[in-house]
């Protein structure tokens, strides 16, 4: 393909503070409408906004999670524009100086490289309320429950040329905030949502095109697909000698196609100025070591580790890494297993695997990482053979908390004792001569597989409970 | 019988005395009002049941043994200041109807301190006027002639305190609105420094320069107020966060060998010949107190006005975006669209002068006006600050005219909308500073009072306050009323 596509992300992160950016209004999600609202949300007249350190907190919390710069005076700016659901006539942003400038953020790829991406800026804002077109027949319903909730806007240069890139990029900042606590990153609930800027422009050249802007795309799939179908639509206008249109495109999933957000085509003049009502946000460097000593190991760290202290492979690295949740599961049980490997085996293999199938988030299983990790310990130490796991893991599963219980319980103690092993061997030597002068007559190849006659019968006599390697060397011993 | 004219510290102390009762003072205040009111205007909103209550609440307070220097003294808002389950209209047809479910912090620390609110004062909407014409309930009349204006946008409390409806009347200043209307109302106006008192539900105008400050007859009630009305409030961010000295300790200190600068500036051509000799025979009398009289320069004084034109605008055209027929106060009738309720509501919401600074502040912030003019009044307005600093490093005030003349005739339509914007040009340099800054009557042209003004040091309100008492303990000047035909009580 000729053309190439470039685009910058604006990831609009909801903070998860329990109070709004500039109210002492509740955020907590799923509540009714215009609830969680005081004066100040509904800009009732002579109100003042009250900044929430939390929120700027958090905002540094970010900004060192991705290695930019804090800026040491920030400020908030009215960006001025009448919307039903914006109760000011504006809202309280920051457009001259942000709170976090430069930086790089570090995305692994599906492959295991790392993907560096640019980080203009990021910057508070507060959220606006919701219009809701369909409660009230024939009228627009006006919710201001989420107005003033504490955003987060991201801003990256235009450094993705893939849609796997920026899919890879939104699982890491994913996997980052939540790491960081400061957001819960869910998308369908809308606390972090994602607008990507694209153009086209032809491979080799360095200028770039007229761009479009998809706005509020709620889920992973969609953002390839929308970006699948802007691509085209931009192609098919270029190529047809056309020019692209600077507009906020919106993608309609059921009909697969963006469309144009706004039919009147109005040049925004949001009117930048400082807010008078609010003081700039001074922050000073005992405070940013402050919070840099308390910031959590971040994946990028945690990742290096994996693979050189514990032997991991990037891609088993990558993937334990992608969530906080999934990584502190991994170390929870790695403490009790003191096998990395057979732990990053268990949980990408069995966990994982049944975890998809009930649809279910790590935290949300029974299995606990002290479980798990006494399950692998109990294979290490030849009490379980794998085969016997994965019942015991069926337990765990299931919710019962306890392996040696669990083994105990449904009588899966391998028979590891030499000499009840001992007498099971002489036994069945004794009861089948012929066999034995057989094997005894091959040679090493043919051996191999005439000692599989005695396995099975062995574990047949034993019930199947008997050590395999034990039992191995126990007839090689006895029959050579 | 106590008279309409009494201070608030002459009130207390009759109070004190069990002479009066609050509840006697507020049926006269209320009876006064009611007949006073037709021909003034300065009242929008009386609030008889609420005054009557907290009457026989201090009243009972001080039987049960209280003491407040307020207690049970009787007052009027401005109707910017927000009033719990009391009409709040800003004199906008947009809020006319607006019954806030909050109190200003100004209304909650005066009620606090035992105070009577009677009711609501009358102003210029949004406080953008200075002879409070663009009110919706029409102009307010100057008591000392009611063919006159009383200055504005506080024209209704300065009317309202000259007219002797209550001792003490609470204003807002942004350019001007206390200290210009209480010049040419005869009486005493602080507007403290930025930051002194809270803006907490006091409707906002241009939010980097109000700041909302007694109107009464003398500095010493002012003092007592300003004790009350001063201090952090952690629901305004930019309310300053410095402890409140007592204003009234500090009055009765001599002035001797305080520096006085008088700039020249203020003695141009602007100013009218009246006022200017009375200003400095008040200057004299400072000085014959013992104050030093120094000749200043602010030499940017004449960039204020198109300064603070470009700012106040700006600013305020942002804060009354809220104001779009959606969530409370004036809607159009039957919308067609969105488009239409925004249009129609703001249309017939405003008023003319209003609509005028929303547009003025809309193209100055313009991205293609940004710079020549936002930017560029921002520049100025530090310029500005810091001449006024300078000047106040050699002196400890600076003294001048409040206004460039005495009350003007109402609907008088030779003074341009420019003109009207130069009533300020003597004021506007404080707010822009964010200096305090008090108006004292000075004395009377052709019967109608003349304000000095004195600008202090940031939250530099004690001085300004001694300075005034010692004026008005050498002078009677504040003591005056207008002589008219029903208001002399």
């Amino acid at each position: 393909m000729k053309w190439e596509k470039v685009m910058g992300l604006e990831v609009h992160l909801q903070l998860s503070t329990q109070s709004k950016i500039f109210s002492s209004s509740a955020t907590a999600f799923g509540a009714d409408a215009n609830t969680q609202t005081n004066p100040l949300d509904m800009a009732l007249p002579g109100t003042l906004p009250v900044l929430n350190h939390a929120a700027v907190s958090q905002a540094i919390v970010f900004g060192l999670g991705v290695g930019a710069e804090i800026g040491k005076v920030s400020r908030f700016d009215r960006k001025n524009y009448f919307y039903p659901d914006l109760p000011k006539g504006y809202q309280i942003s920051q457009f001259f100086e942000p709170i976090v400038k430069e930086g790089v953020f570090e995305v692994p790829l599906e492959d295991g490289s790392i993907f560096p991406v640019r980080i203009l800026r990021a910057h508070l804002e507060e959220d606006a309320g919701k219009s809701v077109h369909d409660a009230i027949p024939g009228h627009t319903g006006i919710d201001l429950k989420r107005a003033g909730t504490p955003l987060l806007e991201v801003v990256t240069e235009p450094d993705f040329r893939t849609a796997e890139q920026v899919v890879a990029y939104l699982k890491a900042l994913h996997a980052l905030v939540t790491y960081l606590g400061i957001s819960d990153g869910n998308m369908s609930e809308g606390s972090m949502r994602c607008d990507v800027n694209l153009s086209l422009r032809l491979k080799g050249e360095t200028k770039y095109g007229t761009r479009t802007e998809l706005k509020n795309i709620n889920s992973f799939r969609f953002i390839e697909r929308a970006i699948h179908v802007e691509a085209e639509r931009q192609q098919d206008i270029l190529e047809s000698g056309q020019s692209v249109v600077q507009e906020t495109r919106l993608f309609d999933p059921d009909n697969d196609e963006t469309r144009s957000m706004r039919s009147k085509e109005v040049a925004n003049d949001y009117r930048y100025f400082p807010d008078p009502d609010l003081l700039p946000i001074v922050i000073d460097d005992e405070t940013i070591e402050r919070i840099r000593d308390a910031l959590p190991e971040l994946p990028a760290v945690k990742r290096g580790r994996y693979t050189t202290e514990l032997g991991l492979s990037q891609y088993d690295a990558n993937l334990l890494t992608q969530d906080r949740a999934t990584a502190e599961f991994f170390e929870a049980c790695c403490a009790a297993s003191k096998n990395p490997k057979a732990t990053a085996n268990w949980m990408l293999g069995d966990l994982s695997a049944a975890l998809n199938k009930e649809g279910l988030a790590i935290g949300g299983c029974e299995v606990t990482p002290e479980g798990l990790g006494s399950l692998i310990s109990r294979i290490d130490d030849g009490t379980l053979s794998s085969k016997m796991a994965k019942t015991v893991f069926e337990g765990l599963w299931a919710g019962e908390p306890d392996v040696d219980r669990i083994i105990e319980d449904r009588g899966l103690k391998q028979v590891s004792d030499s000499g009840t092993l001992e007498t099971i061997v002489d036994e069945l030597i004794a009861n089948n001569p012929a066999q034995v002068d057989q094997y005894r007559a091959a040679d090493e190849g043919k051996q191999k597989k005439l000692i599989g006659f005695f396995v099975g019968q062995a574990m047949k006599a034993s019930k199947g409970q008997a050590n395999p390697q034990m039992l191995n060397q126990l007839l090689k011993q006895k029959l050579g | 019988m106590i008279g309409p004219f009494e201070t608030i510290s002459s009130l207390a102390r009759q109070l004190d005395a069990r002479h009066v009762s609050s509840r006697e003072l507020v049926e006269d205040a209320i009876a006064r009002t009611e007949t006073l009111n037709s021909t003034l205007n300065a009242v929008v909103s009386l609030d008889k049941p609420g005054a009557l209550a907290a009457a026989d609440q201090a009243d009972q307070a001080r039987a049960d043994g209280a003491v407040s220097p307020l207690l049970g003294v009787p007052m009027l808002h401005k109707d910017i200041f927000c009033t719990r389950g009391v009409k709040t209209s800003c004199a906008s047809k947009m809020l006319a109807d607006f019954i806030p479910p909050y109190d200003a912090t100004v209304v909650k620390k005066l009620h606090d301190a035992g105070m009577v609110s009677l009711g609501k004062c009358n102003m210029d909407e949004f406080a953008m006027g200075s002879s409070n014409e663009t009110s919706f309930f029409g102009a307010v009349k100057n008591p000392w002639d009611v063919d006159r204006v009383p200055g504005g946008s506080s024209g209704g409390s300065a009317a309202a305190v000259a007219a002797g409806l209550a001792p003490l009347a609470t204003g807002t200043d942004t350019g001007g609105s206390i200290r210009q209307p209480a010049a040419l109302c005869g009486i005493t106006g602080l507007k403290p420094t930025y930051g002194r008192v809270s803006r907490y539900g006091m409707i906002a105008f241009a939010s980097s320069m109000d700041q909302a400050g007694p109107m009464a007859r003398t500095a010493e009630d002012c003092a007592l107020v300003l004790n009350a009305m001063a201090g952090h409030d952690p629901l305004d961010s930019t309310s300053a966060d410095i402890s409140v000295p007592d204003y009234s300790a500090g009055l009765e200190k001599s002035i001797e060998g305080l520096r006085v600068g008088i700039p020249k500036e203020f003695f141009s051509s602007h100013l009218n010949d009246g006022v200017a000799a009375t200003v400095s025979a008040a200057v004299k009398e400072l000085e014959a107190a013992g104050a030093v009289i120094v000749d200043v320069s602010l030499p940017s004084t004449d960039l204020g006005v198109s300064t603070y034109y470009v700012i106040a605008p700006a600013e305020a055209s942002a804060n009354l975006s809220r104001y779009d027929g959606v969530r409370y106060g004036y809607r159009c009738d039957s919308p067609s669209d969105l488009q239409d309720l925004y249009l129609r509501s703001r249309t017939e919401g405003f008023g003319e002068e209003v609509k005028r600074r929303i547009l003025i502040g809309t193209f100055t912030l313009s991205a293609a006006s940004y710079d020549q003019y936002f930017m560029k009044a921002q520049q100025v307005r530090r310029l500005i600050a810091e001449e006024y600093q300078s000047v106040l490093k050699d002196v400890d005030v600076i003294a001048g005219p409040s206004a460039p003349s005495t009350a003007f005739v109402l609907n008088d339509g030779s003074k341009s909308i420019t003109d009207m914007y130069m009533e300020d040009v003597f004021t506007i340099g404080a707010n822009l500073a964010g200096l305090p800054a008090i108006s004292v009557p000075v004395g009377l042209v052709d019967g109608l009072p003349v304000g000095m003004q004195l600008i202090g040091s940031r939250f530099g309100e004690a001085q300004l306050l001694n300075i005034a008492h010692q004026f008005q303990i050498r002078t009677d000047w504040h003591s005056l009323t207008p002589d008219r035909e029903g208001l002399t009580g």
